[in-house]
């Protein structure tokens, strides 16, 4: 008997739900096992992370802060891939929209709150975007692959924050630490109450709104979709593919930039090196997992915020958080190991047959 | 003594769904020879050889290698029994050496090999056959032509007997293809079967010892090298008999509405594929471009919906140069074209129907307000169209790669006369299409010369072009070599025009 995949002829709606579902159980008992055979009972750590990232305000807090940058980035990668534009520099250009942003309260640090936030969120937008446009406009004047340029951008960038908090944007009062001076009280996003968490929570779910209904129908969604699906055809029906390239790119890297923007100034209240614990690179499973839908990155992201939060309460058992990055790993594992059988179906045959193409 | 042939494939059959490829097929191959396969794209060569080969299993029929009956499940299973297959698409990993590349497909010996052995092997079949190619090279260093190359040395090297190469010649420069010809002369002066896919008659005459003519998956003869005849070649390739024409009245403008003067331009291979193509066509008249393809006809096409890039020339539309405009600007005077190639330019195969008839007018206000789309008009036309045009399909939100080719041509072809073209270039329309679709695609094409559009029907099928066109233009190496009222027309003298052959005194153009 054999056993072979066909492709399935109708697109199982149910199965498209259902088997990303299992394959997080099935993410959750491989890493069980794991722990089990370390010694340690998994029901106990499981209920420990999930205990730790929602069972309290503060922890509810804490999951909602790494879930903003986690959603923003992904939004602003979804809105590349879905025209098989492989942006994965949303850390780079991350990093790209907290230095602008920064710049802002550095120069004008006596302006008004009004004024302030509005200009941040600009300049983190165009920071972000142009680092976005120009791994675009590499790739239309010379078809160099964005995969790569955007890249090796994000290392550019990374340092290019360190260098200028260690050199001409650090703090004269700082101790000679690598960070700029605090941010006036007017270049940060308002908390709610005395917690972490910040209004820029509103931007992450206005942010997918949007997407969603320009995704769903406008005819810039429509135009990046087809070009995506077949360039081809694309060109055939008289789509700009050039245009959307590099407003596509701009677009993608001004939300990762924006991302930056509301960190430093929702959390962090100044520049300094390693803002992102890799937020931009996370964001890429995170887009990938929720077919880059855009309601469904919140909820991915939600998720993966709680398995991070998780990861870092149960080190006080004395498991190395790096336990919530092996889990995280393992979901997407699974879940795109396991994508095939949404389009194939599994037959079981006695019959030795050649298969045709 | 009748000498049994290599290989001897007897009434193969082998259907696809809502096709039938190769329709008891016969088809014998002597070592020595270099037979030709001849026929139009389409007409079922590839997949006869695949079969040979190992990539497809035949519905029905039988294939005897020297006279003992054998089942070849699998390329390796093909290989094993000396058949050897160059596709198209050369199957090299690029940033392998030639060496290696051929140590990949060994299909015998240990595991271990060593390099030293191939090399000299290598070396030594390539002085034997005059394939030179440097063993060490790595294959993205390679010229398409020395790439070829290596596909056949892998070949010789698995101790191949029967060699088969897909349309060799697409890729090549002529000089590259005369010492391709002298390599494949010595092969089978060395005891090989070479089998040679094309749809070259001057190739085929050049290089052949025997010929198998197929159309539409079957054959329509096989003659020896010396009874080769170009216009009888044309006639098996085409066919002959024509049928009745359509009911059809004579176009009412005399002005041509279409002037396409002295357009030349490159083809994908950076050749000339269009030589100054001169013609002119009016309203309401269906003008006939007969040709073996690859004769310039999508390149043709390509220019006439602005996506590609002229040298020289110009074409008036309603007096307005079109040259230089956008597709969108094209699209937008009314011009449409309805590509060959259905699902990879026409359509979008992984979007459902909907999507796919909005795709050249979803800018326009009948289907969009403001930034957004009008999903219940998309919707509204969707179904008028599926409706009209007898669109057959599983629903409407089903991604279109689902259809069968007969529904995917009619729910092209009904959105591109639902935008109420007034010129359509339509290419080779109803191939893989069934006897009913067929002729509902005709009905339509002429419904469309009613309403006065202008029409270019690009075909292979000279008995298509008599049924419905009014004038019939040859084309041959992107030239118009001759131009007939249909009713004019004269098998024979066309079939000598798509072949080259100019006057009578059968000079090459």
């Amino acid at each position: 008997m054999k056993i072979r995949l066909e492709k399935s002829l109708a697109q199982n709606k149910t199965s498209q739900i259902v088997v990303p579902v299992v394959a997080v159980f099935l993410a959750l008992l491989f890493c069980g096992v794991f722990l089990a055979v370390t010694g340690r009972d998994p029901f106990e750590v499981y209920q420990a992370m999930f205990a730790g990232a929602l069972g309290s305000e503060y922890g509810i807090s804490e999951t909602i802060v790494k879930m903003i940058p986690l959603a923003l980035c992904g939004l602003g990668i979804a809105v590349a891939f879905r025209m098989q534009i492989w942006n994965i520099g949303a850390e780079g250009q991350f990093y790209m929209g907290a230095c602008w942003a920064t710049w802002v309260p550095l120069t004008f640090p006596n302006l008004p709150f009004l004024v302030m936030l509005p200009f941040m969120i600009f300049m983190a937008a165009l920071g972000g975007g142009l680092w976005g446009l120009l791994a675009g406009w590499f790739k239309t004047k010379w078809q160099v692959s964005e995969t790569i340029t955007t890249l090796m951008m994000n290392y550019i960038a990374i340092l290019w924050v360190s260098y200028l908090v260690y050199g001409s944007w650090r703090d004269p009062k700082g101790l000679n630490f690598p960070l700029t001076a605090p941010f006036p009280d007017a270049a940060l996003i308002p908390t709610f109450g005395a917690l972490r968490v910040h209004y820029g929570i509103f931007a992450v779910l206005l942010l997918a709104v949007i997407f969603w209904l320009f995704f769903k129908g406008s005819k810039w969604g429509y135009e990046t979709l087809v070009i995506g699906s077949n360039p081809v055809a694309a060109r055939y029906a008289g789509i700009d593919i050039r245009k959307n390239v590099l407003l596509v790119m701009f677009i993608s890297g001004a939300i990762s930039g924006f991302a930056g923007m509301v960190e430093v100034s929702g959390i962090v209240g100044r520049l300094q090196p390693g803002i992102s614990p890799g937020y931009g690179y996370t964001a890429i499973s995170v887009a990938w997992l929720a077919r880059l839908h855009p309601i469904a990155i919140v909820i991915v992201a939600f998720l993966f915020a709680i398995i991070h939060v998780g990861g870092f309460m149960i080190q006080t058992m004395g498991i190395p958080s790096a336990a919530a990055t092996m889990l995280q790993g393992a979901i997407l594992f699974f879940v795109v190991g396991s994508e095939i059988l949404t389009q194939y179906e599994i037959k079981f045959s006695n019959k030795e047959e050649v298969q045709d193409e | 003594m009748e000498v049994t042939p290599l290989i001897r494939m007897r009434n193969i059959v082998k259907k696809f769904p809502g096709v039938v490829a190769n329709d008891q097929v016969n088809l014998d191959l002597y070592a020595g020879q270099i037979h030709a396969l001849l026929g139009e794209n389409g007409s079922g060569k590839s997949t006869l050889m695949s079969i040979l080969s190992g990539l497809y299993r035949p519905t029905e029929g039988t294939i005897e290698i020297q006279g003992e009956e054998k089942r070849i499940n699998s390329p390796s299973d093909a290989l094993a029994n000396g058949i050897g297959m160059v596709h198209q698409h050369f199957k090299l990993i690029e940033s392998f050496t030639v060496a290696e590349n051929i140590a990949l497909s060994q299909t015998s010996g240990s595991v271990l090999i060593s390099e030293e052995e191939i090399v000299e092997e290598i070396t030594r079949l390539g002085e034997k056959y005059g394939l030179l190619v440097d063993p060490r090279a790595y294959v993205w260093q390679l010229s398409v032509g020395e790439k070829q190359r290596v596909e056949i040395l892998r070949m010789l090297y698995n101790d191949s007997k029967v060699l088969i190469l897909d349309e060799p010649t697409a890729v090549l420069t002529p000089q590259e293809t005369r010492e391709l010809f002298s390599n494949l002369r010595n092969m089978a002066d060395n005891g090989c079967a070479v089998v040679f896919i094309s749809h070259k008659l001057n190739e085929v005459e050049e290089l052949a010892d025997q010929i198998t003519v197929l159309r539409n998956g079957r054959v329509t003869g096989s003659i020896g090298r010396s009874e080769i005849n170009q216009t009888r070649l044309i006639e098996m390739m085409i066919g002959r008999d024509i049928i009745t024409a359509y009911e059809k009245s004579e176009p009412s403008d005399k002005e041509p509405v279409l002037v396409i003067d002295n357009i030349s331009a490159l083809n994908d291979m950076n050749t000339l594929g269009l030589d100054g193509i001169t013609f002119k066509v009016r309203a309401g008249e269906i003008y006939g471009i007969a040709g073996v393809s690859g004769n310039g006809q999508r390149e043709l096409a390509e220019v006439l919906a602005g996506l590609r890039h002229t040298l020289s020339g110009s074409v008036k539309f309603y007096g307005e140069e079109v040259v230089g405009l956008s597709p969108k600007e094209i699209i937008g005077r009314g011009i449409s074209y309805v590509p060959e190639d259905r699902l990879g330019m026409g359509l979008v195969p992984k979007l459902n129907s909907c999507d796919n008839v909005i795709l050249k007018e979803y800018n326009s206000e009948k289907f969009s307000k403001g930034h957004f789309l009008k999903r219940d008009a998309a919707i509204a036309e969707t179904q008028r169209i599926v409706r009209e045009f007898d669109v057959k399909m599983g629903s409407i939100f089903q991604p279109v790669k689902m259809m069968s080719g007969g529904n995917l041509q009619k729910l092209l072809l009904g959105r591109e006369i639902a935008s109420k073209p007034k010129l359509m270039i339509v290419l080779y329309p109803v191939r893989g299409l069934d006897i009913g679709a067929i002729e509902s695609v005709h009905k339509l094409l002429l419904q469309m010369k009613e309403n006065n559009t202008a029409i270019i029907l690009v075909s292979e099928e000279l008995e298509e072009i008599a049924k419905l066109a009014d004038r019939v233009g040859v084309i041959f190496s992107g030239k118009i070599l001759g131009e007939f009222p249909v009713k004019e027309m004269d098998t024979e003298k066309i079939g000598a025009l798509m072949a080259g052959i100019v006057g009578n005194g059968g000079a090459k153009a």
